[in-house]
């Protein structure tokens, strides 16, 4: 059939695509995390101006299409001056996105350690550090881990759009196969069932990690 | 460069009937796709075993992995650009992208309905099956109220999340809001201040969302109190 003989010969370049995709949302997710984390930080810092900079950040980026901040670093960007490449967009508007979802799993798992166990720990004489070696880390990790594996699955889910702004990733290296061969069912069903397996890989190693943060409960 | 909206205030009217049509069709997806995952989630939840009870929710726990597990963008591709092209139809973009979102939120759908089922208690249906009540019944009547209370949060969610996502069905052509605003951009050269707009539009509409969904979540604790 022809669609599987497109489909041999142009195996590698969905494969290539497939780890543009794993690297760009790897380097993605390390700039969520940690642009989540300061925003969790600056939503409970004393200063009003910080807190309230923080929250709006957060709000705004939840509240946006991810489509909407890639166009406007992309496509609007250069009219003010700002010109970068496709993938730099990709990855910083991906990381800097996620990292407000990311913030606000961080701020609630943080808000939800009980001040009644560091008591009892103070209590017991645990000093400082161990207090937040063996009682804040752990019970953070439990509430932390869980939802953060559904927001990377959605980062990489969210990966997709960067096609639109020509990102040579997987759905963008399918459509160019697509428009040179002319063959759209083979190609196109690749890409899903590629995508399927490595979100259901990602899915099946968080639960893994989930059990592991979790093994204290 | 100092941002000069003049040019975008003259192109009101392309940009709400974007706004428009973005709203239509992610209510029309929403509502479809709930009744539709609220549907695949009794059948889940039916503790009765029987070998095509088993297949049936083998099917359905399949088509919501697959539908959770592929970007929204892979589905709305396939609806419009490889189905067409496997039965020989040309569909239009619209019909496409109601499609894809409505079952892309059907799974979600489902899986929220599934956990809030769970949390009712087996004791319900028990009690409604010994004074005579039909199954379906019993669902309509005494499960799905309760149900709507305890999954109103993660349901608005979802519904944020679809007002978000229909800015895709821009790319298979359909001239939501992110499609007309791209018009805009292109038309007026100024695509910052057309995207600044596209951004106060859709968190406009989020805002205004998750406004109405905690209206309703209050409505309803008071209504159970």
């Amino acid at each position: 059939m022809a669609i599987f003989t497109t489909l041999i010969e142009y195996w590698p370049r969905l494969l290539v695509g497939l780890a543009w995709t794993a690297t760009t949302c790897l380097l993605a997710a390390i700039i969520a995390v940690l642009v989540g984390l300061i925003l969790a930080t600056l939503v409970r810092s004393r200063i009003t101006t910080i807190r309230w900079f923080a929250r709006g950040y957060i709000d705004l980026m939840r509240g946006t299409p991810i489509i909407v901040i890639l166009f406007l670093l992309y496509y609007a960007a250069p009219s003010v001056g700002v010109r970068l490449e496709a993938q730099t967009v990709g990855v910083f508007g991906l990381g800097f996105y996620g990292g407000a979802y990311f913030a606000e799993v961080f701020r609630a798992g943080l808000a939800s350690i009980s001040s009644g166990q560091i008591e009892a720990a103070t209590m017991l004489g645990m000093t400082k550090w161990q207090i937040v070696c063996r009682i804040k880390f752990p019970m953070a990790l439990t509430l932390i881990v869980p939802p953060s594996v559904n927001q990377l699955i959605m980062l990489v889910k969210e990966s997709a759009v960067l096609s639109v702004i020509t990102v040579p990733e997987l759905t963008a290296e399918t459509t160019k196969i697509v428009n040179e061969t002319f063959e759209v069912i083979g190609p196109y069903l690749a890409m899903a069932i590629l995508y399927w397996i490595l979100i259901e890989t990602l899915s099946f190693g968080g639960r893994l990690t989930e059990r592991w943060a979790t093994r204290f409960l | 460069m100092a941002l000069d909206f003049s040019a975008i205030a003259e192109n009101t009217s392309p940009l709400l009937a974007g706004l428009g049509t973005t709203i239509a069709i992610s209510m029309i997806s929403i509502v479809m796709g709930g009744l539709i995952g609220l549907l695949f989630s009794f059948v889940l939840s039916d503790r009765r075993s029987s070998g095509s009870r088993t297949a049936l929710k083998g099917l359905i726990h399949t088509y919501v992995s697959m539908f959770r597990g592929t970007p929204l963008l892979t589905q709305l591709i396939i609806a419009f650009y490889v189905i067409p092209s496997a039965i020989g139809i040309d569909i239009p973009s619209e019909l496409a992208a109601i499609t894809a979102l409505t079952l892309n939120t059907a799974a979600f759908q489902c899986e929220i309905f599934r956990g809030g089922l769970r949390a009712i208690s087996v004791g319900q249906s028990e009690a409604a099956t010994m004074l005579g009540i039909k199954r379906w019944q019993a669902r309509r009547r005494i499960l799905t109220p309760q149900l709507f209370r305890l999954v109103m949060p993660a349901l608005t969610t979802e519904i944020i999340i679809i007002l978000k996502n229909s800015s895709l069905i821009s790319v298979i052509a359909v001239t939501d809001l992110m499609r007309s605003t791209q018009q805009i951009a292109a038309a007026t050269f100024r695509p910052t201040e057309a995207y600044l707009i596209a951004a106060a539009g859709y968190l406009l509409l989020t805002v205004v969302a998750s406004s109405i969904g905690s209206l309703v979540e209050r409505r309803l604790a008071r209504a159970a109190a």
